[in-house]
């Protein structure tokens, strides 16, 4: 998985030979660009595995910029932005991005984010069974087990699990979530995600006030986390 | 009050003068029989002279060019005509007319200096509370700046004198530096959200409970060292609240209560719904029901075993950029006007009383709830 070619779009100087810093000496390959232009001609020349993506770009919006990319490029997308805005963020994913991290961001979550996109979404032929730490949920045989004791879920409490799990460590808006389990006449309807979502932690997580697994994004949705 | 008078219309200004003059006259009319013409002209002159004290310059003008003819008219010899008899008569009217107009602008110049003079001190106030404002935030925020030139200057300059143990402990404080001043931006951002008045609370479904330890977990390394005691309802509902304001709310105020008490004390936290049941009597449209109206409130205590603050100082701690007069440094004197701001954004008050042992912070915010059941 590494020596994956990342692409950086940012237009600070500072931001980007730091970037650059940290991911080759995590072995990434990096490019980086200045402009919205300029990233977006490297993206068509030498398409990369990954691109880092900042919102707030000089000569076009970020947001412009993400749309343009994902007619064509259907590899993972990283938004940075300064902007902690939940609209932001929401309207970025939506719009197609894979991820996104608010500056000041911490290197490991940097490096965190970037594997799990790469490692892309788990299914039942690749990869049947999700394996973190104490759980483990089988997506073929539909089983979930915790401290290798099955635990009982109903059909939707398995849905949402696995839908997240499928994703592991990528953050699913709420919307996303409520369409997917419960279909698009919920999209508005999350009271039943806060009370699955607890009902879950109380049966996969050790302590669900703690929980390890199931992660609030705050104002924004759920990310599910293998390993610590 | 006086300056209540000056706000009415020109043209409302300028019919009570005239009102009050013609008023005046009409009396002093009446007991001319008893009365000098001369004692006439105090009175008018008295009567134009109120009027500059209340009003503004033009309809003071026109109040005492018509007394002036007032007096002329009915009260000059010979009456009823604009002549002047005896040329005595002639100096006096012409004196009047000279006094009532020069008093009018005088009274009136004065008045308008005395404003610009409380427009000045009320500026000097604004400047004194923004030097203040200035003085405190660039201390908050050039202190972890200075440690962030002084360590980076250190480990620039001539690494090889440093022992490996400094070297971490300058980047380490780089980091907790970098971290303060993140802190110090954020509480910016969100006071001037506050200041623009357009906080909008993008309410949504909450799960208090997670609301809450999720904010618990984003402050373990502050928390690490208190005894948190967490007591939350059974059975709490959703309640429609904006998370991200809320998680602000208890973020402040739990930094707070670790920043400012004891280590190893202890940080009681409540959650509870208090329900409020409107019952109406007989009404036509809802002759079953005696329940007009439920109403919910998200009760939240926070209450900790530190000093408690003095009672002096607690009306003033929610107040922007206020911090007790000997606190330790640290903070922004924003958390508190932030949480205060967020609450009643919520239309929720947050209440601030010392308990034995410690102080209390009472957040109530009304709501609307949901049981949903599965």
């Amino acid at each position: 998985m590494n020596n994956a070619a990342l692409l950086v779009i940012d237009d600070e100087a500072q931001i980007r030979r730091l970037l650059e810093i940290t991911l080759e000496s995590n072995s990434f390959n990096v490019e980086s660009a200045e402009t919205a232009s300029e990233g977006l001609r490297i993206a068509a020349n030498h398409p990369p595995d990954l691109i880092i993506l900042d919102l707030g770009l000089p000569d076009e919006n970020g947001h412009s910029v993400l749309k343009k990319l994902r007619e064509w490029y259907t590899k993972p997308v990283i938004i940075l932005s300064v902007q902690s805005s939940e609209d932001d963020i929401v309207s970025a994913l939506d719009n197609g991005a894979n991820d996104y991290l608010v500056k000041p961001f911490r290197t490991g979550e940097l490096l965190a984010r970037i594997r799990s996109a790469l490692r892309g979404i788990v299914n039942e032929e690749n990869n049947p069974v999700v394996d973190a730490g104490d759980l483990q949920i089988d997506l073929a045989a539909r089983s979930v087990n915790k401290n290798k004791e099955p635990v009982k879920l109903t059909a939707t409490e398995y849905k949402l699990l696995s839908l997240l799990a499928q994703h592991e460590g990528k953050v699913l808006t709420h919307q996303y979530l409520l369409r997917e389990v419960w279909g698009p006449g919920y999209i508005r309807q999350t009271q039943y995600l806060r009370v699955f979502i607890a009902q879950l932690r109380k049966k996969i997580e050790t302590d669900a006030n703690r929980p390890v697994h199931i992660i609030t994004e705050s104002g924004v949705g759920y990310r599910f986390i293998a390993k610590d | 009050m006086l300056e209540r008078l000056t706000k009415i219309s020109r043209s409302l200004q300028i019919l009570i003068s005239l009102g009050l003059v013609v008023l005046i006259s009409g009396i002093c009319y009446l007991l001319s029989d008893w009365m000098d013409y001369k004692v006439v002209a105090f009175l008018l002159l008295l009567i134009v002279s109120l009027i500059a004290i209340m009003f503004d310059i033009f309809p003071v003008l026109v109040a005492a060019s018509l007394s002036a003819l007032v007096w002329n008219f009915f009260f000059i010899e010979p009456k009823y005509t604009f002549h002047i008899g005896s040329a005595e008569d002639g100096v006096l009217f012409l004196m009047y007319f000279l006094i009532v107009l020069i008093n009018a602008v005088l009274t009136n110049r004065i008045r308008r200096i005395e404003k610009q003079v409380r427009e000045k001190e009320e500026k000097g106030k604004t400047v004194k509370l923004y030097n203040t404002l200035l003085n405190s935030l660039s201390h908050e925020l050039k202190t972890p700046i200075s440690a962030i030139v002084g360590a980076t200057d250190n480990l620039l300059a001539d690494p090889a004198k440093l022992t490996e143990e400094n070297k971490k402990e300058l980047i380490a404080g780089i980091s907790v530096a970098a971290f303060r001043l993140n802190q110090q931006v954020e509480n910016l951002l969100s006071m001037s959200r506050l200041e623009s008045g357009f906080i909008q609370p993008k309410k949504d479904w909450t799960d208090v409970s997670e609301l809450l330890y999720d904010v618990i977990q984003r402050l373990e390394q502050q928390l690490k060292h208190h005894q948190l005691i967490i007591q939350i309802e059974e059975n709490l509902p959703l309640y429609k609240l904006d998370y991200g304001l809320m998680e602000q709310v208890l973020y402040n105020l739990l930094y707070n209560a670790a920043l400012y008490t004891p280590e190893y004390s202890d940080i009681l936290i409540q959650v509870n719904n208090k329900a409020d049941k409107i019952y109406s009597l007989n009404t036509k449209e809802e002759a079953h029901s005696s329940i007009k109206k439920e109403t919910n409130q998200l009760v939240l205590t926070i209450e900790d075993r530190g000093p408690g603050f003095p009672p002096e100082e607690i009306s003033k701690v929610f107040d922007k950029f206020y911090r007790l007069s000997n606190s330790k440094t640290g903070g922004s004197g924003l958390g508190l006007s932030i949480v205060k701001g967020f609450v009643e954004a919520h239309n929720g008050t947050v209440l601030l009383e010392n308990v034995p042992h410690g102080a209390r912070f009472t957040i109530e915010i009304p709501a609307e709830t949901s049981y949903v059941k599965i």
